[in-house]
């Protein structure tokens, strides 16, 4: 009990102090984190989409697999994606491994089943009979999609929230990947995961309020747009 | 007034999004200047690595990328030319790779010792034996013994010692193996209250939070000896050599070893480490 009263006291101290080595670990957390999120998002609706209102062959196949990848072991894509870049294998000329590119990279990997398997799920939600009525009223290809998109906005808002926790949280991929170089790769989970290593719990303890902090006002933002205008 | 706060969140959101899709990157150009050192949790816990890092990268310029693995990875990853150079501590494994030219310029840098740690109470009753009747003990009155149990540098010379002594600790309910680093190890064995093997400098530094004693220590068989090595730029054109052979001469100069000698006096009353480099034979 001590240690997370101590953790808040720590965690109080760093962000008035403007700790640098904290500040820039978090700012990294943001950055990669939110890199992997928007790509995850850019491509996962549209394809989310797409899987919805098509049929093709192999369509129940595709969407076992990206239920499937929605709880994929993020440690697994970490050693997949670590096997890739590591210097002699496939990818590995784009000396890419120990960067904050290649953590975005696994990131996003985790982070679009997600994305595409809740948009997906969304879109089936959509009353059929709205989609049959937005087609009998004229609606162009265009203005279908972004009409239902908008039917769906609340499914869909909760996929970008749910694909943002998940990477913002995970810490076997990012330490794979990564390394958790100082100054270079080290994220607020990796951090964690050292300090927790090294015994100094206070430390770990208020880094891991950092993190639930800066996921809390993110995640809340995004919950207040999706929330809006709902009774 | 609700629109206004919502325009104001989207567009914070979205300048969250814009910041994190640029900048990932550094200014500086990385690719000549990056070294990879691969060393043991031990090594970087004890915090030797923060002290002398910054020096030597002020003084050449590169930037040292210390990925902080077990010993058994940091090996593997030499053997694949994953890295430039390793600082590490199993001797006999490093032989290895020596013999079999994965790594070169194998340099002798410094040592410490290991202890056998254990509850106040100490309920094998080893305090000042050796270490090999001490582990006899620990196994013949059942005591409960947390090994790393991760192909560890210290795991490794735990297994030696286990076999100098003639006793196999393997499947013992007694015995329990965590597959984790230094640090996770000596919490569980804290908690416990077990018997566990760990050097020196981990100890110290994180003495203060455990209720744990040093029982069995000084002899020889407890030596931790730490090497630098190359991997071999002649078998894998993709190292940074200069950047490791650079490192390598850093660890051996006499102005770093003696930081490593006065490493952690200051904090807790005596060195953590002993250099060597330079001495012969080991």
């Amino acid at each position: 009990m001590n240690i997370i009263i101590d953790g808040f006291r720590e965690a109080v101290r760093l962000l008035v102090t403007l700790d640098d080595e904290v500040l820039g670990i978090t700012l990294r957390t943001v950055q990669v984190s939110g890199a992997s999120t928007l790509i995850s998002v850019l491509l996962g609706i549209p394809a989310g989409m797409l899987v919805a209102l098509n049929r093709f062959f192999g369509r129940g196949l595709l969407i076992s697999l990206i239920n499937f990848g929605m709880g994929l072991a993020p440690v697994v894509v970490g050693l997949a994606v670590w096997l890739c870049f590591s210097r002699y294998g496939p990818l590995g000329m784009l000396d890419l491994l120990y960067t904050p590119t290649a953590m975005a990279i696994a990131q996003t990997i985790i982070a679009f089943p997600v994305v595409t398997g809740l948009t997906l799920a969304a879109i089936q939600g959509v009353n059929p009979k709205m989609r049959l009525q937005m087609l009998a009223l004229g609606a162009t290809r265009g203005q279908y999609f972004l009409l239902l998109a908008w039917e769906a906005r609340l499914g869909i808002l909760a996929a970008v929230i749910a694909g943002f926790g998940r990477v913002i949280s995970e810490v076997g991929a990012s330490m794979m990947v990564g390394g958790n170089v100082r100054g270079y790769t080290r994220v607020l989970t990796t951090a964690t995961v050292m300090e927790i290593g090294k015994g100094r719990f206070e430390l770990a303890a208020a880094l891991s309020i950092l993190l639930l902090l800066l996921n809390f006002f993110i995640v809340s933002a995004m919950s207040h747009l999706q929330q809006r205008g709902r009774k | 007034m609700r629109h206004t706060l919502t325009i104001v969140i989207t567009g914070l959101l979205l300048s969250l999004a814009l910041v994190a899709s640029t900048s990932t990157g550094e200014t500086v150009d990385p690719k000549a200047k990056d070294l990879i050192l691969a060393t043991t949790t031990s090594t970087q816990d004890s915090g030797l690595l923060d002290a002398l890092l910054p020096v030597f990268e002020k003084e050449t310029g590169y930037r040292v990328k210390t990925i902080a693995v077990g010993t058994g990875q940091s090996l593997a990853m030499a053997e694949k030319g994953a890295a430039d150079v390793v600082l590490c501590h199993a001797p006999e494994s490093e032989k290895k790779l020596v013999d079999a030219g994965a790594v070169t310029n194998y340099q002798l840098v410094m040592h410490n010792d290991f202890l056998i740690a254990g509850p106040p109470d100490d309920p094998a009753g080893i305090k000042g034996k050796s270490s090999l009747e001490a582990l006899k003990a620990i196994m013949e009155k059942d005591a409960l013994f947390i090994s790393r149990g991760d192909d560890s540098g210290t795991n490794k010379k735990e297994l030696a010692l286990w076999n100098q002594a003639g006793t196999n600790p393997a499947g013992r309910k007694n015995y329990l193996e965590t597959g984790q680093g230094m640090g996770a190890t000596l919490q569980m064995a804290s908690e416990k209250q077990a018997y566990t093997l760990i050097d020196r400098g981990t100890f110290l530094s994180q003495k203060a939070r455990l209720r744990l004693e040093a029982l069995s220590e000084g002899d020889k068989t407890l030596l931790n000896i730490y090497h630098v090595m190359q991997v071999n730029p002649e078998r894998f054109s993709r190292v940074n050599a200069e950047g490791a052979k650079a490192f390598v001469g850093f660890m051996i100069a006499p102005d770093t070893q003696k930081k490593i000698g006065e490493f952690g006096k200051e904090k807790f009353g005596q060195s953590l480490f002993f250099p060597d480099a330079g001495d012969p034979g080991e």
